[in-house]
């Protein structure tokens, strides 16, 4: 099976995965894999992108089994960009399109990164029910927590990192507010203090998911509705101001 | 690719119309749009973050919808072409996202183009004004009098595919945007511009003396010296003085004669953007006006314009009105005379720029 995947929650990633579900750990190879190191270029990039990921796209894009969308949250004109194009790749390509929270891929990455003592993989980093964080800006971080199976527990979430309290927060938003976590009696890992979700690690967390439920339409993905959690800004106007 | 008659699927997402339509070189075959105007109503004005949101959810099903009205396929279409500025950015990055996928799914050339240029290639599509020449292209001495929600401009077209100039544009608000709040200030519906126009017809024009704005001798100066602003516009002057007007009748204590305010506030509008394009067109040569954008519609308009126009020996074309608003058909015939010219595709690296030159026909 080969899967595209798009994340532009914060940076903006592509990647295709091949894999058997049957035997995830001897068969997946990552085909290729796009990413960027900033978070405000993705109308630039992203379309070069995905194309570097293929030879020929106009015939490799058909063949794909499906299209796999980080569908937030995250800030809402990149967000969109990667969204308006993995439709627009289903459409053309008619390959099917599945959602699939951002946060997860950054769950996904701590529950396969061993934590190590002297070179040592000693075990799992994230023992107990752990937060994943990433910007939203204005002072907030967009979050979900998650179990040590890294499932989805609670969240998504938008709000000040002072409303997560007592666990391990991993991700971008966990290291930009550090001493804020910190004093509610959480702790930052400082492998994961700059972690961006990926589309590399959406896809492994997509395979797993396809692996785990022995098909694609049982996987229980999401649709590719962005995940705001804000509304826009705008405000009903009130009854005008006099200056007379 | 056929250079001829080139098959162009056109996406225009600049404001709050998500717009698709194909055109085979100057022929239209269908023009679908979808608007979320609706959704904008209740603020009175075009939410950006609201109207990006739809065209992300509009854009999949408008396409699919043009395909099916014109009955073509994405293997007949020989180009693609989308609005890359001006408008809101956050809008016109979903269409840019959504047209690069369509390039590099199918392989096929992107045109990223102007879409005030565009509102001047529609001219190409409507039969009934006979704005195509023996040559398939436009007229000869050709201007442009774009008037909408976020446009106030006066352009000259030399070349539809190489040559347009900004000869004069608003320096605040569009027209249409004080039609708008002015219609909040007379305690009017969003869109302002139909429900004034509505109005106007039961007021006197000559009731109220509003303010034209940038035509004093000092902006305007002579045709050997001319001021700084010529044939430029400005709209927020105009606004303060109907709120003024609208709060001394209400300090008084009398009734507000809506309908001559909106009759006066359409005039003062109106007799300044006629009076300069004509006085644009006559001193810049151009002989032909192409009136374009959401504005057209306004019944008063059209006919000052035609009266200006036709006083001055100048011929005045007012295309269609669904080709007049922000469609994807016009974004489409641009992309086809830019194809039928030569011009050279865009790379899927462009980006969108929400304040692009009319200079600058293509990216």
């Amino acid at each position: 099976m080969r899967i595209l995947t798009i994340d532009t929650s914060a940076i903006a990633s592509a990647a295709v995965l091949d894999f058997d579900p049957l035997d995830l750990v001897r068969t997946t190879e990552l085909v290729a894999n796009f990413a960027t190191d900033d978070t405000r270029s993705h109308a630039e990039v992203l379309a070069p992108g995905v194309k570097s990921l293929f030879t020929d796209p106009v015939v490799e894009g058909p063949a794909l089994d499906a299209i796999v969308v980080g569908t937030g949250p995250g800030p809402f004109t990149g967000l969109r960009s990667g969204i308006a194009m993995a439709r627009t790749l289903s459409f053309t390509w008619a390959v099917p399109l599945y959602g699939m929270m951002s946060l997860d891929a950054l769950a996904q990455q701590v529950f396969d990164t061993p934590a190590r003592r002297d070179g040592r993989a000693v075990g799992p980093l994230a023992m107990n029910d752990f937060v994943v964080a990433t910007d939203a800006r204005r002072k907030e971080v967009y979050w979900a927590k998650y179990n040590a199976g890294a499932h989805l527990i609670d969240g998504p979430h938008v709000g000040p990192a002072e409303e997560i309290f007592g666990v391990q927060v991993f991700g971008a938003g966990a290291g930009l507010y550090q001493d804020v976590l910190e004093s509610n009696g959480c702790s930052v890992h400082p492998t994961f203090a700059h972690a961006q979700p990926t589309a590399f690690e959406l896809a492994r967390a997509a395979a797993r998911r396809i692996a785990g439920a022995g098909s694609l339409e049982a996987a229980g993905f999401l649709q590719s509705t962005p995940l705001y959690l804000r509304e826009s800004d705008a405000k009903v106007p009130g009854p005008r101001k006099r200056a007379l | 690719m056929n250079h001829t008659q080139p098959l162009i699927l056109g996406i225009e997402s600049s404001c709050d119309e998500t717009g698709v339509g194909l055109v085979r070189g100057t022929t239209l075959l269908t023009n679908t749009v979808s608007s979320s105007m609706e959704e904008h109503i209740r603020f009175g004005g075009v939410i950006p973050e609201i109207a990006s949101r739809a065209h992300l959810d509009a854009f999949v099903p408008t396409l699919q919808q043009a395909l099916v009205d014109a009955g073509v396929s994405l293997d007949d279409v020989d180009a693609f072409a989308v609005t890359s500025g001006p408008g809101l950015a956050g809008a016109l990055m979903v269409g840019v996202s959504a047209a690069k996928a369509l390039a590099l799914a199918t392989g096929k050339p992107l045109y990223a183009i102007n879409h005030l240029v565009a509102h001047v290639g529609v001219a190409l599509l409507d039969e009934s004004i006979a704005a195509v020449n023996d040559d398939g292209g436009l007229p000869e001495n050709l201007g442009a009098l774009l008037v909408s929600g976020g446009h106030t401009e006066i352009l000259r077209v030399r070349s539809i595919a190489s040559g347009v100039e900004l000869l004069g544009a608003t320096i605040d608000d569009a027209a249409g945007e004080a039609f708008d709040k002015v219609a909040r200030l007379l305690g009017l519906h969003y869109p302002g511009g139909p429900a004034i126009d509505r109005l106007a017809k039961e007021g006197n024009a000559k009731a109220i003396r509003f303010p034209r704005g940038l035509t004093m001798p000092k902006y305007m100066g002579t045709p050997e010296a001319p001021g700084p602003h010529r044939y430029d516009f400005s709209f927020s002057g105009l606004k303060t003085a109907v709120a003024r007007c609208v709060e001394g009748y209400e300090a008084r204590g009398e009734d507000i004669p809506v309908a001559d305010i909106a009759a006066s506030f359409q005039e003062a509008v109106l007799d300044v953007i006629t009076a300069k394009a004509v006085l644009a067109c006559k001193e810049q040569g151009i002989t032909t006006l192409l009136l374009g954008g959401g504005v057209a519609a306004n019944s008063r308009l059209r006919v000052l314009a035609q009266q200006r126009c036709a006083a001055a020996g100048i011929m005045l074309l007012v295309p269609k009105m669904s080709l007049c608003t922000d469609n994807g058909a016009m974004v489409a015939a641009l992309g086809a005379q830019l194809v039928m010219n030569g011009v050279v595709p865009s790379e899927l690296s462009f980006a969108p720029d929400s304040s692009m030159p009319v200079t600058s026909i293509s990216l």
